[in-house]
């Protein structure tokens, strides 16, 4: 059977070579020395601005902690996903259980790459496809922020991640497809800066998309329904759709958008429920200019219909 | 602030109406606080004048919305299926739920029993009873579609 065996060959050979790329495009890629270059001094009181539009301490506090105790980056809550249980870890000052031993460069590999000090990738439940998109000196200064705060020891478990989640490795293929440091929304020359300035912050720091935005079977956000709002990643619930489109916040001006980021209440006086609590905090935190660009963005951006099932209506 | 009381007036009529169903009734007690709370948050704000007695007839008319959440009358068993947002965790924690409308109800005693004299006494009462709203639905709310 000469045809079988050179058949055979070929797949063995076509296998071995695919195995081969696949591990070379899935290769952890750190940041290039131009970029690191544009990192900067750090400054710590810009860099307390980039931690509340980020709301690191959403998932990095104690879970359940108030007030300055928020600001122990312990880790510990568990995200529970279709992926998996996702556990932030401990990204106190604590050298040997937190990050306090990180450089400056360390941290930027892992916000803009995924990529931990080690060389290995971080999963996407830490948001950096967002992070990606944030300027280098944004980094840095949270960097000098972040050593403001206290060392905290004790680590966080470890993910519990089902077949093929927990092979980090598989990350690098998907970084293919999701990372990059390109805006999701272009907008033309001309447009107003608060609006620009929005993008920055929703887009960056704030990743309000990866939770607004719908996803695909392959845990990457759709694009194409920006901000449509999604399945709650953890539970039933849906989260809402914050473009102007059907069942979204069209009706809201952005005096409205901004007062709601404010003060957690909606123009009808309903008030903000969910993981949407502590973000809505963390945005309290953040200058008026801050929220009204955030609004000035959210009214600018395309329309889209809700990204998720409409709810079966149950008969009364 | 003539029109907050108006509106207020207006409101006790639907409190008082009976839907004998738990979701539509809770509902409509929610949907109430807010109108109440909404208007003086109006005041607040400054869009609105501060009137001491007219405050102090929507923070009594809170009270009574908040005291009428009968918990055990409005959430039964097994209501949390159907065309509500009530989390499945106000039935696995009703201790932990009846605690935090607890301390709001205590808050806005808290409230009336102080009648504030200015703006700066009912922005701090205000902004305590507004993190009561967060800290309840951050648990014990679920949104849907």
């Amino acid at each position: 059977m000469p045809l079988l065996k050179k058949l055979v060959g070929a797949a063995l050979i076509l296998g071995g070579v695919g195995a081969v790329a696949g591990w070379l495009l899935s290769a952890p890629v750190k940041l290039d020395a131009e970029t690191l270059a544009q990192l900067g001094p750090g400054d710590a009181a810009r860099g307390k601005r980039i931690f509340n539009a980020g709301g690191c301490t959403s998932c990095h506090a104690k879970p359940g902690s108030q007030s300055d105790a928020r600001l122990q980056l312990v880790g510990g809550l568990q995200l529970k996903t279709p992926f998996g249980t996702f556990v932030p870890p401990n990204i106190s000052q604590d050298a040997k259980d937190g990050i306090g031993a990180w450089s400056v460069e360390d941290l930027a590999n892992a916000m803009l790459k995924g990529v931990s000090p080690s060389g290995e990738h971080f999963y996407p439940a830490f948001p950096y496809p967002s992070y990606a998109r944030m300027r280098p000196a944004d980094i840095a200064d949270l960097y000098a922020f972040l050593k403001t705060l206290p060392a905290v020891a004790g680590k966080a478990p470890g993910h519990s991640l089902s077949f093929p989640f927990n092979i980090r490795r598989g990350l690098g293929l998907w970084k293919r497809l999701y990372l990059s440091k390109e805006p999701v929304i272009a907008f033309p020359e001309g447009t107003p800066a608060p609006v620009m300035a929005g993008r920055y912050l929703v887009e960056g720091p704030g990743h309000c998309g990866e939770c607004h935005t719908p996803r695909a079977f392959t845990g990457g956000t759709k694009k194409s329904e920006w901000l449509a709002g999604a399945a709650a990643a953890e539970g039933n619930g849906i989260v809402s759709n914050i473009t102007s489109g059907e069942g979204g916040i069209g009706k809201w001006s952005e005096a409205d958008i901004a007062n709601y980021l404010e003060t957690g209440f909606t123009p009808e006086f309903d008030s903000a429920s969910g993981a949407m609590v502590d973000v809505q905090k963390n945005m309290a935190e953040l200058t008026p200019d801050d929220r009204a660009a955030i609004a000035a963005y959210l009214k600018a951006i395309p329309p889209h219909p809700n990204g998720y099932q409409a709810r079966r209506k149950t008969a009364n | 602030m003539r029109k907050l009381v108006i509106a207020i007036s207006m409101l006790g009529l639907v409190g008082s109406a009976a839907f004998a169903d738990p979701i539509l009734d809770r509902q409509a007690l929610m949907k109430e606080r807010g109108k109440i709370a909404g208007g003086l948050s109006k005041v607040v704000n400054g869009q609105e004048p501060f009137e001491a007695a007219a405050v102090l007839t929507a923070l009594q008319a809170l009270q009574a919305n908040a005291e009428k959440l009968d918990i055990d009358a409005l959430f039964p068993a097994g209501s949390d299926a159907g065309d509500t947002t009530a989390a499945p965790k106000i039935w696995e924690d009703m201790a932990g739920f009846k605690a935090v409308h607890a301390k709001y109800l205590a808050d806005v005693k808290a409230a009336v029993a102080a009648a504030p004299a200015d703006v700066d006494a009912l922005k701090a009462q205000f902004d305590t009873l507004g993190s009561d709203c967060g800290t309840c639905h951050q648990t014990y709310r679920i949104k849907k579609g």
